[in-house]
């Protein structure tokens, strides 16, 4: 552990503390959502569209209402009014909604009723006896759907085309060049925890049960709905199971709480499996064309990055996979070029690294091919096109340890050695081998936050921060946090979260919620810190009289003066002889723009993966995964390694397993349940490592994190691709990787 | 949820009687039927509850060494069965590669033969499907049906019979019991599941309401014993459905196959013997290209439903490795991951954090 003491920060930043909610977790009593049941609840099933356009004609609402149990069925006709159109998108993040306003469908899995009932037994029933019948429109759900436009912006508002230097010189003189085309799939979120909700009303007050990765945001969106203040709306969300981008804000949630209206009782709404493949969002298929240009030492002369991508007929998001290729590898000419059309599906979203995911696999596989093109290891290769300033904008980066992340990983994994060519490695069971490797990069962003933190005259502190714990471990990242900008022991300090009613810590998305509410965190205790010490230094019976704010050091719940440690005394003893029960401080954290104007801010890692494949039936195993990651400062080596665990088996199964199967005669998935939606089991994932390469960063932000959460998919699904290709001699360009590439072998 | 009766019979001769009435399902573990349920594919009036029968949860030798397994042994507890699996190795195999160990501590050995096909158009109630509703056409033709049959399947229904169990039991001769109001028959395994021609809604010979009893495998089946092994393809290492697999058991003496078996799964409606392979190995030698060539007979009739060719050549493929296998004797144990090409489990020398 000598690595994480170096990197200690104060007395619980960088310990490998355990979950603060395991013991919890484990025996059943975490508390989700769902596990909630206020007196009178009853519970609402939704009745969901199985065409992807066009009206629905008729619901047998009769039938639906005489079942046993049934109490209401809610339809457009009788849907309680909102303040706002579902297609006002109201806040950041937002996209249009299916909240029963008309009878029109637009995708295959949209709300067409609700039923609500005193059991789910009942309200499921009632749902199907809905029956409904439908005038169905034809389709368009492939990415060669007629209508092709180009977008102007992608992702949240970047730009769809970016261009640095002159990409066609760049290729005409090139030694070396290659042209390309990959296929990523639709892909769905699946959370495991699915999206759900209690909701209960008082008058105009609202009571929340429910996930959500954006608690304020959350809470801003329903009121607008609903034309009610924020502060009467009240949301707990202690445990996320899950969210990964489709749990940012009120999904179909919001029809719980207008069924809840409707009938004047409290409701559950919880969305089963199959209904996950519609209204939460998803990773739009994409194809994209690379084009890239090396001279005869490797050098890269060209990236050209082109992005075919898809959205709903009626919204926008897309798929933002060229991006990748502005930050990674060096070359004197870069191009990113979008276009998309527009399908009968719901509207994609932002699901574990939009666009970096997608255009990780593209560009490490291109990068692959290159490499070999060239007769160049691929690790080396990658060296050589080593950027040492962000190559399209030419800001030097806030910090960049890629280096010890590539030498740390090749090192454990062994890749010295790796044949060239590929076919050349057996195991005993003659088994196919190979080594492949991929480039991590994720951008280190912040949002906004707010938190508050107090030290209370029994020398015990509390922060209150409105965090959200998807499962990554925030609950213990941010008490370590609190528990250092306090200068007091983890246990001493109370921290709250997971509720709106404590201050806006922004979002948990993005890879940012460490960082941003970590440093709001960071600044609420300082504060407290600094004006606990302004109290003692001006009294003249305190032995700190006179030692001046930066004269003072906090610790283990004490003030002391750096000059001279034995002089000091307990936080106690200054709020009690100056009559106070506690001192408070506020803080927050933001991105600040001066700071990404003037430096590229990203983490780094390297993935190295083995795989095996069978010689004559083309089963691929991983068999072995290294992954080195620089991420800034580590708060919690143990999250922080499961994290990454985490990305890279996520990258395992982008590269080889999943992949909704829609019909694209009707637009619906065809596989929307876990046993066909195919994503790894334990035995799919005998080892995976994660390194974490030491890395100081003075520019990102005060705590000097980067966030970990989505890098570790990023180069993982290309290293596989890419030892399948060594493995195999063929170079698949289509994801997931399927048998068919190999039948022919 | 849909309404049903539940009902607990204390015999076979009552589950027989009570299933008499139109609409009735018979229950096992449920690990299929439920699921079925849920999602609207099957709405029984009247559930017969299996579960506490007497008399058919026993694996017994009879005289003159076959084996009779009752329809309500459970998956895992045949499989792990030692001389059940010492006899009958392949069957344990094929049987410990399927599902999950949760699954497979729950299914029963006569709900394996009666699990219904996985065809995703089956299974979704908005897409014609004439297994499901006779006469509404299939939508899985024309689909992304990659998985479906290479063998015996008709314009009418291009599903396959998911079973790994089965594969193995119709190599080697299983018979089928089945009780009903018109009494006791026998079935051999290999005549039990139909093919869908032009009714595929008939999935197997059983008349309304007639109840799998037993299985029974005669004694020459545990002749391979020496020989016998279960290879499977799958798209992940665990919990998948068969791409294409196959059983093979070979009698050998002097150098000479004696008699072969192969069966092949995931490729039709039915576990697929394949008799004419089978017949052009006896009196070969064990080699490569006895096996390249009756893997050949044994596909000599496929031909692809969709985008499925590619499943001809695994089937192929996977029918040799099976043969090879076997060839080079049953194993003392079965492998970790049993009828995966990864053998071994083992982590890689230099692991890391994150074991299985």
């Amino acid at each position: 552990m000598s690595d994480v003491q170096r990197m200690r920060h104060g007395s619980s930043i960088g310990l490998p503390v355990t979950r603060r909610d395991g013991h919890d977790k484990v025996t059943g009593q975490a508390r989700f959502a769902a596990d909630n049941h206020p007196t009178g609840m009853l519970y609402a099933v939704l009745a969901t569209s199985r065409i992807a356009r066009g009206r629905v004609a008729f619901l047998d609402v009769a039938a639906a209402r005489a079942h046993v149990g049934v109490v209401e069925v809610m339809v457009p006709g009788n849907r309680p009014a909102l303040a706002i159109h579902p297609d006002d998108k109201s806040v950041p993040f937002s996209f249009k909604m299916d909240l029963l306003q008309d009878d029109r469908v637009r995708y295959a899995g949209q709300s067409i009723a609700v039923v609500i009932a005193e059991t789910l037994e009942a309200a499921t029933e009632g749902a199907a006896l809905l029956a409904p019948r439908y005038a169905a429109e034809a389709v368009e759900v492939t990415l060669d759907a007629p209508g092709a436009f180009v977008p102007e912006t992608v992702g949240v508002g970047a730009p769809a085309e970016q261009r640095h230097g002159d990409v066609e010189a760049g290729l005409d003189h090139a030694a070396h060049r290659i042209e390309t085309t990959y296929e990523t799939p639709l892909q769905f979120h699946n959370a495991m925890e699915p999206h759900g909700i209690v909701a209960a009303w008082d008058g105009d007050a609202l009571s929340i049960d429910m996930p959500t990765q954006g608690l304020a945001l959350t809470q801003m969106r329903i009121a607008a709905f609903f034309g009610i203040r924020m502060e009467d709306i009240h949301i707990r969300s202690p445990f996320i199971g899950g969210g990964f981008g489709s749990k940012l804000l009120a999904g179909p949630q919001v029809l719980g709480i207008l069924a809840a209206k409707l009938v004047g009782r409290p409701v559950k709404l919880v969305l089963t499996r199959a209904q996950m493949y519609g209204p939460v969002t998803h990773r739009s298929a994409t194809r994209q064309s690379l084009r890239l240009g090396a001279a005869a030492d490797g050098q890269l002369t060209a990236i050209d990055h082109h992005v075919r991508t898809a959205t709903s007929r009626h919204d926008d998001f897309l798929e933002p996979s060229g991006g990748i290729s502005h930050s990674l590898y060096a070359s004197p000419a870069i191009a990113t070029t979008a276009d998309a059309v527009r399908l009968d599906t719901g509207t994609p979203g932002f699901m574990r690294g939009p666009g970096e995911a997608s255009g990780s696999i593209a560009l490490e596989s291109a990068m692959d091919e290159m490499a070999a093109a060239c007769g160049i290891d691929p690790l080396e290769f990658r060296l050589r096109n080593y950027a040492e300033v962000e190559p399209i904008t030419g800001k030097p980066f806030s910090s960049k340890a890629l280096r010890d992340c590539y030498a740390q990983g090749a090192t454990t994994f062994g890749w010295a050695g790796r044949p060239l060519a590929p076919r050349q490695m057996r195991d005993a069971d003659g088994l196919l081998v190979g080594w492949g490797l991929g480039t991590a990069i994720f951008p280190a962003m912040m949002f906004q936050a707010e938190a508050r933190a107090v030290l209370r005259r029994d020398g015990t502190g509390l922060v209150e921060a409105g965090i959200h714990d998807m499962g990554q471990g925030a609950w213990t990242a941010f008490a370590q946090i609190a528990a250092d900008s306090l200068g007091l022991d983890i246990d001493q300090v109370e921290f709250r979260g997971g509720r709106s009613d404590l201050p806006n810590a922004g979002i948990a998305g993005g890879s940012g919620h460490t960082a941003t509410a970590g440093g709001a965190i960071h600044a609420a205790g300082g504060q407290a810190i600094a004006r606990l010490t302004e109290l003692a230094v001006a009294d003249p019976r305190s032995p700190l009289f006179g030692a001046g704010n930066v004269g003072v050091v906090a610790r283990d719940g004490r003030l002391v003066r750096w000059d001279d440690e034995s002089r000091g005394e307990t936080y106690g003893d200054i709020l009690a002889r100056a009559g106070l029960d506690m001192v408070e401080g506020q803080g927050s954290a933001a991105a600040d723009q001066a700071t990404a104007e003037q430096y590229s801010l990203h983490a780094h890692g390297a993935v190295f993966a083995e795989v095996k494949v069978d010689p004559e039936l083309g089963q691929v195993r991983v068999t072995r995964l290294v992954g080195a990651f620089a991420a800034g400062r580590i708060i919690n080596p143990r999250m922080v390694r499961s994290q990454y665990y985490g990305g890279m088996i996520w990258g395992l199964s982008f590269a080889l397993h999943e992949h909704a199967a829609m019909d694209v005669r009707t637009g619906r998935v065809m596989n929307a349940d876990l046993a066909e939606y195919r994503v790894p089991v334990n035995a799919d994932v005998p080892s995976v490592e994660a390194i974490l390469v030491e890395e100081e960063d003075p520019h990102v932000n005060a705590l000097g994190i980067k966030g970990v959460g989505e890098i570790g998919i990023t180069g993982t699904a290309g290293a596989i691709a890419n030892a399948v290709w060594h493995a195999t001699g063929v170079r698949v360009r289509k994801f997931p990787i399927a048998l068919e590439a190999f039948s022919g072998a | 949820m849909n309404r049903f009766e539940y009902i607990r019979p204390r015999s076979v001769a009552e589950a027989v009687a009570a299933a008499a009435i139109p609409g009735s399902a018979y229950l096992a573990a449920g690990t299929n039927l439920l699921d079925l349920m849920k999602i609207g594919v099957a709405r029984p009036g009247r559930l017969i509850d299996l579960n506490h029968l007497p008399g058919l949860d026993a694996i017994e030798t009879l005289p003159g060494g076959a084996v009779r397994i009752g329809a309500q042994v459970r998956n895992a507890e045949l499989a792990h069965d030692p001389e059940f699996a010492r006899r009958f190795p392949a069957v344990a195999e094929a049987l410990l590669s399927g599902a999950s160990a949760q699954l497979r501590n729950a299914a029963t050995v006569g709900g394996n033969l009666m699990q219904r096909t996985r065809c995703a158009w089956f299974q979704d109630t908005a897409s014609a499907c004439n297994r499901r509703e006779p006469g509404t056409g299939c939508d899985a033709l024309g689909g992304e049906n990659r998985m479906h049959a290479v063998l015996g399947w008709s314009e009418h229904c291009i599903a396959t019979h998911p079973s790994d169990f089965c594969v193995p039991l119709v190599a080697l001769d299983a018979v089928v019991e089945i009780e009903g109001a018109g009494g006791r028959r026998d079935i051999p395994l290999a005549d039990f599941h139909l093919l869908p021609g032009t009714t595929p809604e008939r999935e197997s010979v059983l008349a309304p309401g007639e109840l799998v009893i037993a299985v029974r495998l005669p004694a020459e089946a545990a002749g391979f014993a020496a020989h016998a092994r279960y290879a499977k393809l799958r798209e992940r290492t665990s919990y998948a459905f068969a791409v294409v697999s196959a059983a093979a058991g070979l009698r050998i003496a002097n150098g000479r196959i004696v008699e072969a078996r192969l069966a092949l799964g995931g490729v039709a409606a039915k576990p697929w013997r394949a008799e004419a392979a089978e017949a052009s190995l006896a009196g070969a030698a064990p080699d490569a290209d006895a096996f390249r060539r009756a893997a050949e007979i044994a596909m000599a009739e496929a031909k692809p439903s969709g985008d499925n060719a590619f499943k001809i050549e695994l089937a192929r493929r996977i029918a040799i490795r099976a043969l090879t296998q076997a060839a080079a004797g049953t194993p003392d144990r079965l492998p970790a991951l049993p009828a995966s090409s990864f053998a071994s489990n083992a982590g890689a020398p230099n692991m890391g954090g994150l074991h299985v």
